[in-house]
């Protein structure tokens, strides 16, 4: 039998953490992009794409993150391929982080003012233009902080691709915990490491909001 | 794609589901309204509590704010026990969804305090309120009617959060899925009808926020 150090148990812990960051990413890139065209859909669009986006939003922000990633990993499965672990958390954490940014990144849009629409409609600029030139500009800004907010969410949601059989580091943390029979520190751990990652998004994200509020209040 | 769907396990499986059901709503009730108590606690604890307490109180909440819930599962069910506090899966269940929204909800309701200007305070004071009194009555009441809609996306967030605690063997809606689908080898099909009961839950639970919220702060007339 091995005997685990402190600092075997933490080195695989960061090593499993790589997956973890990984993941994050995958699913915060991609999940702005697919995000991104559906906040086209909803504040455009034709009215059949707007209630489709909408009812797409809804659909995931009111189900489990859990049950999604069965059902990437159950259905893909349907199609007669061999799904793995990895492919069905991407597709799940894709979707989910897609739809909640659709949200937030509309409510940033809807809060720019009505006039700023019609005066660019009175330019005569298309739907598209007025996005790109007048609309995306100003609410960008109002985007940043609860963007890089819901970063801390998806970090924190790539946990649950444990459960399917990826190993990242909350997998690992208890492969680690079934090996040493340590759970209290393994999991203290784990617990740290997602904290390393996850508190700094937050913090920024409060820095960048009282920055962003200060210029707000200035105009 | 040759798959031919199959809901005919549904009738079996029905009072497994139920079972699942009314442990997952036991356990968001619970959750909630310890879990909102907590968060008034501390959020007391942050605007007014004694300074000592109020660097503990800040290293709760951003702990369990910036940590996976699945891991404060885990570290509550198996890792606790190192130090010799056992509990059974739906206790510890239960505590992880308290300790998790006690946090969340107290970030929320301190926005909704901090939205309360000072003055408030005050004349609650000068009107021979206690301090107890004129927080409650003044600053807490107001506060609520003012978060209520960012607590109650709280409470079903962490609603669908509670799914993760099959993982522990509590036997919630998700761990009745996982049973019926080792059964019957749908795993699709059966994975769908619960995420549907997850939505119609979801759904109904918001609907119901919504409704305690009217009933808690009705409309001043004079406004």
């Amino acid at each position: 039998m091995t005997e685990f150090s402190f600092w075997d148990i933490l080195r695989n812990l960061l090593l499993a953490a790589r997956w973890t960051v990984v993941l994050s990413l995958v699913s915060f890139i991609g999940g702005g992009i697919v995000g991104a065209a559906l906040l086209f859909l909803r504040i455009g669009g034709r009215h059949w794409l707007r209630l489709l986006s909408r009812g797409y939003i809804q659909l995931f922000q009111g189900t489990p993150l859990l049950m999604q990633l069965f059902l990437a990993f159950f259905g893909l499965g349907l199609f007669g391929v061999d799904v793995p672990a990895w492919l069905a958390a991407c597709v799940a954490l894709v979707l989910w982080t897609a739809a909640f940014l659709a949200e937030i990144w509309r409510g940033c849009v809807e809060s720019i003012a009505k006039g700023q629409w019609e005066a660019s409609a009175s330019l005569g600029m298309g739907y598209l233009q007025q996005m790109r030139y007048v609309i995306l500009p100003q609410a960008l800004k109002v985007a940043v902080p609860p963007t890089v907010g819901f970063s801390v969410q998806v970090v924190k949601g790539t946990a649950l691709t444990s459960i399917i059989g990826f190993v990242e580091l909350s997998k690992a943390g208890s492969i680690v915990t079934n090996a040493t029979f340590q759970p209290f520190t393994v999991y203290g751990l784990v617990a740290l490491i997602y904290f390393a990652l996850c508190w700094p998004l937050s913090k920024s994200s409060q820095l960048l909001e009282r920055k962003l509020n200060v210029a707000h209040r200035n105009h | 794609m040759t798959y031919h769907f199959d809901f005919g396990w549904l009738i079996d499986s029905l009072p497994v589901l139920l079972k699942g059901i009314r442990i997952t709503v036991q356990l968001i009730l619970i959750g909630a309204v310890f879990g909102v108590a907590l968060g008034i606690a501390c959020a007391w604890v942050r605007a007014l509590g004694p300074k000592w307490l109020k660097p503990v109180v800040a290293t709760y909440v951003e702990l369990i704010r910036n940590t996976p819930f699945l891991i404060q599962l885990f570290f509550i069910f198996f890792g606790l026990p190192s130090l010799g506090i056992t509990m059974s899966e739906l206790t510890a269940a239960n505590l992880a969804m308290v300790v998790n929204l006690g946090a969340y909800s107290c970030e929320i309701i301190r926005a909704g305090i901090q939205a309360t200007p000072r003055g408030q305070f005050e004349a609650g004071a000068s009107l021979a309120m206690t301090p107890f009194q004129a927080f409650w009555y003044v600053v807490l009441v107001p506060a609520l009617q003012r978060i209520w809609p960012a607590l109650s996306s709280q409470i079903v967030i962490v609603m669908l959060g509670s799914a993760v605690v099959s993982q522990i063997a509590a036997e919630d809606l998700t761990f009745a899925a996982n049973f019926i689908q080792s059964r019957n080898f749908r795993a699709f099909e059966t994975y769908i009808v619960s995420t549907l009961i997850y939505l119609a839950l979801a759904i109904l639970l918001r609907q119901l926020l919504a409704g305690l919220g009217w009933m808690l702060f009705p409309r001043k007339a004079s406004r």
